[in-house]
């Protein structure tokens, strides 16, 4: 049958990539940049999440449906998770209990 | 089922599809997963936004270079899992069998290291529960923090615990010599689940180490 074999050189780049990505979150956690910490850990997070998917889990040579299916399931995480913000945010606002 | 070219299922056309197939499902259980973690993060969430100091404080009993090192032990050990979906495919048996061996010990330790840090939360009295004890304002906020944490990086622990048990069972079969050039679908399957285990720790760690240390 006809697997992809992804050449060795390609999971040891992603890997190199990642340990640096590691070491630039770790540094940049020990700067203050206000609010600005938080997106900076997040967007790292995100991109090494995105080349473990795309190239150690194969997505990035899988068929169609598999990203397909991976957008719909973390559309339905930013639902779950902004839906439940709304209600928090709003909570104090209005002088709601919790809030 | 004794030789590898033999596994081609009645109801599936090709081993191409058959593969895509098991592929597709391995996905959806893996979005399943995705939501399962969801909920836990939108807590987190939740709760930051509610109690940024307690956060913050509770964070910083946590040791960034632990944090760091099991990053790093566990990256390595996706990098070896990619290693052995490589070995199978290629129907190299030795290379399967040693790579696999190299993700238990990498996928061990990092469950070792996370022992010692639940040991030290434990000595300092940071056990959500009767005995929990930290000096400094918002107590009962800070307890929340480390019932998240606790559940959290125990949940991920649970699932590395269950990959161990997946990837000691693709070791023996892997000795008898299931898999090959033909057939390696559960080495990838596996590799699926425990790299989804490594993105789950991808976000843990900066969310429970790194975000308000500065």
């Amino acid at each position: 049958m006809s697997d992809h074999v992804v050449p060795l050189r390609v999971y040891y780049l992603i890997f190199a990539a990642l340990m640096a990505l590691t070491t630039v979150t770790v540094a940049v956690a020990y700067l203050d940049l206000g609010l600005l910490n938080t997106w900076v850990a997040m967007t790292i997070a995100v991109l090494k999440a995105t080349m473990v998917v795309l190239y150690f889990m194969h997505v990035r040579w899988s068929s169609r449906l598999v990203p397909v299916l991976i957008v719909a399931g973390l559309v339905w995480m930013v639902i779950l998770i902004a839906l439940t913000m709304s209600d928090y945010v709003s909570r104090a606002w209005l002088g709601t209990p919790g809030g | 089922m004794s030789d590898a070219r033999g596994v081609l299922w009645h109801h599936f056309h090709s081993l191409e599809q058959q593969k895509d197939t098991a592929t597709l499902g391995m996905w959806i259980f893996l979005v399943t997963e995705i939501l399962f973690f969801g909920g836990l993060f939108a807590v987190y969430v939740v709760y930051r936004t509610a109690y940024p100091e307690a956060w913050m404080d509770g964070s910083h009993t946590l040791d960034v270079a632990v944090g760091a090192v099991n990053t790093a032990v566990l990256i390595g050990s996706s990098l070896t899992m990619a290693m052995a979906v490589h070995a199978a495919q290629l129907g190299r048996r030795g290379g399967l069998v040693v790579f696999l061996l190299a993700t238990i010990l990498l996928g061990g330790a990092f469950l070792g290291i996370k022992g010692v840090e639940y040991h030290h939360k434990w000595e300092e009295n940071l056990i959500p529960g009767p005995g929990f004890d930290f000096h400094g304002q918002g107590k009962g906020h800070v307890q929340l923090f480390f019932a998240l944490y606790f559940a959290m990086t125990g949940m991920h622990a649970l699932h590395m615990v269950i990959g161990l048990g997946l990837l000691l069972n693709l070791v023996r079969q892997g000795l008898r010599g299931r898999f090959g050039v033909d057939y390696n679908t559960p080495v990838e399957m596996v590799g699926l689940y425990w790299h989804f285990v490594d993105i789950v720790w991808i976000f843990l760690f900066p969310l429970l180490y790194l975000i308000g240390r500065h």
